[in-house]
């Protein structure tokens, strides 16, 4: 009777999870293969790499590519500096006006810039980055996120090494460099997979303020690809999909336990 | 606040050491505060100020008091994408809750193939949305799209599923449920991994049934974890717009219009920038809002001092 309910229970989960693969599992089918065989499912049906070839030749994706890039380097490099900077002063100094400024980091994780893109496209276009990379990034930039993770990484430091680096005679920086950054290793590499997922995805902010070739990142030039009106086939169109969330995938495979841990750490706060 | 209370008591030194320590975190801060200021705290005032003003597309622009407000009131389009949104919400956060707990519960035991169905439900999470919404889209495809091809096979009739206003809602939510449960079961998956394993013995030594155990504890014990995942997954259906631009631009007829995608179509196609602030007030006050409900029922037990 316990054996039964439990190969029952194994199945329903296989099925699910089979289910749950076969979006993914078709895309991978429709780009390989040629576009007659789009819906028609046929184990002789030839591999080619084709579709691929089109893509890539139809629309600047090298370029895209090299803007995602970018992009999420400037986003993450950004992010980590002025983060770990902010959440020094907040875990270990005690200042005037402390609590006041923390409350006001606190608000952008309650109000993030995906909401605010009206005026954020004023302010941008005020600083004349319309149609930048920077443009971007920038409203991403201070991630009330990170400084509230590192500020708590940062406050479980025990008192003990930072006494002893200060005895060293290590300055203000010395001991955030030598003390705080190392010990916040595994949050760095969480907060880091979860804001190049982000950026690496994220599509309104940057549909929204870029315009040209130079600037889009990939996510929108697949949008601009894909889009009905330029009557490209199927199956180039699912090509260039897979190409858009490759390096992800590809990466989420590889480093799977550090995604999910990281991914829990970051949603936990 | 707490350094220049004690500063006063404390002799000249020292009290010019906790200056020099303030100055010290303010610079230290400076960069972060700059940037917020620019990017979240001007633009969040600066959206209430806008929305008390004309456009001024002939002339300079004029304060109209509550005027884009009445406006708002009365546009049938507003109501429209509000009702969607609450719809969305009550499709998509109960079934990816409730799915999520499912499969955080298969993942849980000791299952055959445990870590390929981990693998499975999670991978939606860090695909983008809108490759997401491109795969979909040609699910949907009336005709030629998998699914019509499917139900032909069957012998249905095939159906413009993403053109019909009925079907168009459940279509989107059935892909966003695909897209975040996975995300969901890791938080159900963490929860059940730090439920003390001598409540399990205890049960089945007392001869409990599976079902009950889960019922009488591991649920109960789940709680704070399925608000948090509730209030998350709230939060999300109100920024999750990618895929209407990609599928329905909130067509046919805004029948699957959200209002974060109206608030671009309103500022971004028709250039009406002040109602389009309007819009984000209303949307800014549901956010505060859900976050408030936040603070006071969630933050304050799993607090994080």
């Amino acid at each position: 009777m316990r054996k039964d309910s439990h190969s029952i229970e194994t199945f329903a989960a296989w099925m699910l999870a089979l289910l749950w693969l076969l979006p993914l599992a078709y895309s991978f089918w429709s780009a390989f293969h040629p576009s007659e065989y789009a819906t028609r499912f046929d184990i002789t049906a030839p591999l080619t790499l084709d579709n691929f070839a089109k893509a890539w030749s139809q629309a600047p994706f090298a370029r895209y590519y090299l803007n995602t890039v970018m992009l999420v380097t400037l986003v993450l490099a950004g992010q980590l500096v002025i983060a770990t900077l902010a959440a020094y002063a907040f875990a270990r100094f005690r200042f005037v006006g402390r609590d006041v400024l923390f409350a006001l980091v606190l608000v952008q994780l309650m109000i993030m810039p995906d909401v605010l893109i009206v005026e954020n496209y004023r302010v941008i276009s005020g600083l004349n980055l319309l149609d930048t990379i920077p443009a971007i990034a920038l409203p991403y930039m201070a991630s009330a996120f990170g400084i509230f993770l590192l500020r708590q990484t940062f406050k479980s430091v025990p008192n003990e090494l930072v006494e002893a680096a200060r005895v060293e005679g290590a300055s203000s920086f010395g001991v955030l460099w030598r003390v705080f950054v190392p010990l916040g290793k595994t949050t760095y590499i969480a907060f880091g997979l979860v804001s190049v997922s982000y950026h690496w995805n994220n599509f309104l902010w940057p549909l929204i303020v870029t315009n040209s070739v130079e600037s889009r990142p990939l996510t929108v030039g697949l949008a601009v690809f894909g889009a009905p009106e330029t009557g490209v086939d199927w199956s180039v169109i699912t090509a260039a999909t897979v190409m858009t969330m490759a390096p992800l995938l590809l990466a989420f495979l590889l480093f799977q336990r550090q995604f999910v841990q990281s991914f829990m750490r970051a949603g936990i706060r | 606040m707490v350094a220049s209370v004690m500063s006063a008591t404390e002799p000249k030194s020292a009290r010019r050491r906790n200056w020099v320590k303030s100055v010290n975190a303010w610079l230290l801060l400076l960069p972060a505060m700059v940037l917020l200021a620019t990017f979240t705290h001007y633009p969040i005032i600066a959206t209430l100020y806008h929305s008390f003003f004309s456009l001024g597309r002939s002339g300079p622009a004029e304060f109209v008091g509550l005027e884009n407000y009445r406006y708002m009131l009365d546009d049938d389009v507003f109501w429209q994408v509000l009702r969607n949104n609450f719809i969305f919400a009550l499709a998509t956060v109960p079934t990816s809750i409730a799915l999520a707990l499912l499969m955080a519960v298969w993942v849980d035991k000791k299952i055959v193939g445990r870590s390929f169905l981990r693998l499975a439900f999670f991978t939606p999470t860090v695909l983008p949305m809108i490759a997401v919404a491109n795969i979909w889209l040609f699910f949907y495809t009336p005709d030629y799209g998998l699914l019509d091809q499917f139900l032909k096979s069957l012998g249905f009739a095939g159906h413009n599923w993403l053109g019909d206003p009925s079907t168009v809602m459940t279509c989107l939510a059935v892909m966003v449920v695909w897209k975040e449960a996975g995300f969901f079961m890791i938080f159900y998956l963490a929860a059940l991994q730090s439920t003390p394993p001598e409540l399990k013995e205890a049960a089945s030594v007392e001869g409990a049934s599976r079902w009950y155990f889960f019922r009488r504890v591991t649920f109960p014990l789940l709680m704070p974890t399925t608000l948090f995942i509730s209030i998350n997954a709230l939060i999300n259906s109100f920024k999750l717009v990618d895929q209407l631009v990609i599928m329905t631009k909130g067509g046919p007829n805004n029948a699957s219009s959200l209002l974060l995608y109206y608030i671009y179509e309103v500022a971004f196609n028709f250039w009406d920038t002040t109602y389009a602030a309007t819009l984000t007030v209303t949307l800014i006050a549901i956010l505060a809002a859900v976050a408030l409900t936040k603070f006071v029922y969630l933050d304050r037990r799993i607090h994080y001092q």
